[in-house]
């Protein structure tokens, strides 16, 4: 059989942007768990839990739809990644399970409404940490033999994955803390503009610190950088200049703009760190070729994406349309 | 002593599906049972079918809601503890789950919002709508899963080339020769699962004189399903077992308990298989029926365990009570369905408070069924992970230790501990609450909480402590 579409391609751009999206959309989410114990007060609290309410578990098909979508195209990642950061999927499940729970439990219960607290802030912590730590460990890369895992269970632990673990529980609070300041007013939004400098400069602080190591551990990320392209360069530059936007205008009390440019030093930092690695997607050994599963897999799915995807988005559209309507402190409707 | 990997990622898998199974296999039957209430209401106008709905609304959001919790965790097990299995049949296993999420997940969780939240803000067509959408996402999401499973008890339309799965044909695959017998099986044990705990619930209104005008309804309609339902299940059953029985015979002998390829077997209604020496104790058996029900002929050959090596044959002890467990209780479920009957004629099926309590405690019937079923198929398979090509040694993630499986298992027990904890109490509570509570003005559910699953019960989890 003759392949005439290099699918392999389409379905990384598909895997990426989907990452992306998760990444982004359960970021500011996260990112209100993290802020949890910072909250001026309890009331506080109940109005950011109620600013991701009806989003967060939406947010969270899309990671599930991530990792059938990584075990359709990308089985090599899937066997490799699962198996290397055993402990930390644990901790990531079991962190979004405690803080998945604490959204319904937490305006249910009265008495022990603050152990609901305590379990979406923990679980939120947890589960970020897990993913940052994820994303240090891609760029360490694993030990392999053949097509499999061969390391140990904490080899993905090191004081780089610690940093970066904690650099996106920091990046997942800027977005929680802007997006604050952008869907609430008053007492919480006074908050929100308060804390949001704090994180920005902790994160360009872990930004920084990654930028500088990870050439000196990687020579194939040193030769990227160093020899090949240079226009790539433009994507921490671009990094900079977002996180200046979000000063400026939180100094200036714009409302929408640091979300927004929040979300820029995200997509910005995550090209640049897929340009530093491609086309490598289980470092060091393994190209996005060498991941891929068969032609014929990826059609089939591609194929049935393209007639269902459509479907799903015009009746989520609906269904957002049904329940239109604004935010208020307190509750909805 | 050695942590062996492989018996944990094992006793793992089985505490996290089987925790998980319970909830789905519920809310397949339940999100069709509200689509009939919802339908009935549409027609007929009358406000009980409103009432009955409302309340299995508030009722299936709960469990719903922990049956997405504990999914999610099922869709990283495969990779985690079993990443060569995955690896190997990613080309089929891939495509298959994340069309389940795409044609089923999303369906489920856009419609669930409506049918939720949206009673006051669509046409009551569209809210009807909803709760059908509802119900068909169910199963769909149930094809897929159980075409995956199907695939590992009978592999079909795939060819290994160099340990990789490749998928010849699309059809075969997806439609193996069991599937079409799981499916079935499964639906109707979830339409079960449905009837007897909305029977049990409902008797247990009017035992306490609640609603009895809605109850009744509702407990008259669960045990015509039931009269239906339960016997016809055992009938798709023995059809499943013939087919076990050609595909995997083994399987069929571990539940038979039988051990020598021969004609007239006996079926065994006690017995304690003893692995090592090759045998049973304490036999009460009915001369040749196993042959007769397997072959339809009493002097019919049926296989036996010593046809294969003994590392090749399934846990018989397991296997063999798993399979009593459940076929004694669908017969006790079809004991229940006639004495339903009986009392109907007699008129007493509203008033009888013996009958009332043992539907009561045969609510909890359906979900120790289903799981003894699962555990009849899924251990009755060992020690192929797929049948006949693939053991669960070679399926396991080569550099998993003992101590890394121990962890996450004592780890997803906890976790899942609490969590079924919190919605066994908050599911009672909603119970206690009744049909009654769903007619609480709308002001009172507006200050409550947004459009989330668990949401649609109005009740606080600590509000009598």
């Amino acid at each position: 059989m003759e392949n005439v579409f290099d699918l392999t391609i389409i379905w990384a751009g598909i895997i990426g942007f989907g990452l992306m999206m998760y990444v982004l959309m359960d970021g500011f989410d996260l990112g209100q768990g993290i802020l949890f114990p910072f909250a001026p007060n309890e009331q506080a609290r109940d109005t950011m839990m109620n600013s991701v309410a009806p989003i967060w578990d939406g947010n969270e098909t899309w990671l599930v739809l991530g990792g059938a979508g990584l075990l359709a195209a990308f089985p090599l990642v899937y066997a490799v990644f699962l198996p290397a950061l055993y402990i930390g999927v644990f901790l990531l499940l079991a962190g979004l399970i405690f803080r998945g729970i604490a959204f319904e439990f937490r305006f249910k219960a009265k008495t022990s409404k603050y152990l609901w607290s305590w379990s979406f802030s923990v679980g939120s912590i947890v589960a970020s940490f897990a993913q940052g730590a994820v994303v240090g460990a891609y760029i360490q890369g694993f030990e392999t033999e053949g097509f499999a895992y061969s390391g140990g269970a904490l080899d993905w632990l090191t004081p780089f994955t610690v940093l970066t673990g904690f650099g996106l529980v920091i990046g997942y609070a800027l977005l929680g803390s802007t997006w604050l300041i952008l869907k609430t007013e008053g007492e919480v939004q006074d908050f929100a503009y308060k804390i949001t400098p704090k994180l920005l400069f902790g994160l360009i602080g872990v930004f920084t610190v990654v930028c500088i190591y990870t050439p000196f551990i990687d020579e194939y990320v040193f030769s990227r950088w160093f020899n090949d392209i240079s226009f790539i360069w433009a994507l921490p530059v671009l990094v900079l200049y977002c996180a200046y936007l979000v000063y400026r205008h939180v100094k200036k009390r714009n409302e929408g703009l640091p979300f927004v440019a929040s979300m820029g030093i995200f997509l910005f930092s995550y090209l640049g760190l897929l340009a530093s690695k491609w086309p490598y997607i289980v470092p060091p050994k393994f190209t996005i070729y060498d991941a891929a599963s068969a032609y014929n897999s990826q059609l089939f799915l591609l194929l049935g994406f393209l007639f269902v995807i459509p479907i799903v988005l015009t009746y989520t559209s609906w269904t957002y349309w049904v329940f239109r309507g604004k935010v208020k402190e307190g509750g909805y409707h | 002593m050695e942590l062996d990997p492989l018996i944990l990622s094992r006793i793992q898998f089985a505490f996290v599906v089987c925790f998980h199974a319970i909830f789905p296999v519920f809310t397949i039957g339940l999100a069709s049972t509200i689509a009939g209430f919802e339908t009935l209401a549409y027609k007929t106008g009358n406000p009980i079918w409103h009432k009955l709905s409302k309340f299995w609304i508030q009722v299936f959001a709960v469990v719903f809601g922990i049956g997405v919790v504990s999914g999610i965790v099922m869709s990283f097990q495969f990779g985690t503890n079993w990443s060569n299995f995955s690896y190997a049949t990613a080309n089929f296993l891939g495509p298959v789950l994340s069309y389940e999420v795409v044609t089923a997940f999303f369906l489920e969780a856009g419609f669930l919002g409506v049918l939720l939240f949206g009673r006051d803000k669509v046409p009551q067509g569209v809210h009807l709508f909803a709760a059908l959408m509802v119900a068909t996402g169910t199963f769909i999401s149930s094809f897929w899963i159980l075409a995956a499973n199907s695939l590992m008890q009978t592999p079909d339309g795939l060819i290994n080339i160099d340990g990789i799965y490749h998928v010849v044909s699309w059809t075969d695959s997806l439609i193996t020769p069991s599937f079409g017998y799981r499916f079935v099986h499964m639906a109707l044990a979830s339409f079960l699962t449905a009837s007897l705990v909305v029977a049990g619930v409902s008797a247990w209104f009017l035992i306490q004189k609640r609603e009895v005008e809605a109850n009744k309804k509702a407990l008259s309609i669960a045990l015509w399903f039931l009269l239906v339902l339960a016997p016809l299940q055992a009938v798709i059953g023995d059809f499943h077992g013939l087919n076990t029985l050609k595909y995997q015979p083994m399987k069929v002998a571990a539940m038979e308990g039988n051990w020598e390829t021969q004609p007239g077997v006996p079926l065994l209604l006690f017995a304690i298989p003893d692995e090592s020496a090759e045998k049973n104790h304490f036999e009460i058996k009915i001369p040749k029926l196993a042959s007769y029900i397997l072959t339809h002929d009493p002097d019919g050959v049926v296989p036996g365990l010593k046809d294969v090596p003994v590392a090749e044959r399934p846990p018989v002890f397991i296997v063999f009570w798993s399979f009593r467990v459940m076929v004694g209780l669908g017969l006790l479920m079809i004991l229940f369905a006639l004495w339903g009957l009986v009392l109907r004629r007699n008129g007493k099926i509203y008033t009888s408070t013996t009958f009332l309590n043992g539907l009561r405690l045969m609510s909890i019937s359906p979900f120790l069924a289903v799981l003894a079923g699962w555990v009849v198929t899924e251990s009755g398979r060992a020690p192929w992970l797929i049948y006949g090509q693939m053991t669960h040694a070679e399926g396991l993630t080569p550099s998993l230790t003992g101590g890394m499986a121990l962890f996450s298992l004592i780890g997803y027990v906890l976790v899942y501990a609490m969590v079924f904890s919190a919605g066994i109490y908050y599911l009672l509570q909603v119970f206690k609450g009744g049909i009654e509570h769903t007619d609480i003005p709308h002001e009172l559910t507006t200050v409550e909480r947004p459009s989330r699953p668990l949401s649609a019960a109005h009740i606080g989890i600590d509000e009598d402590l």
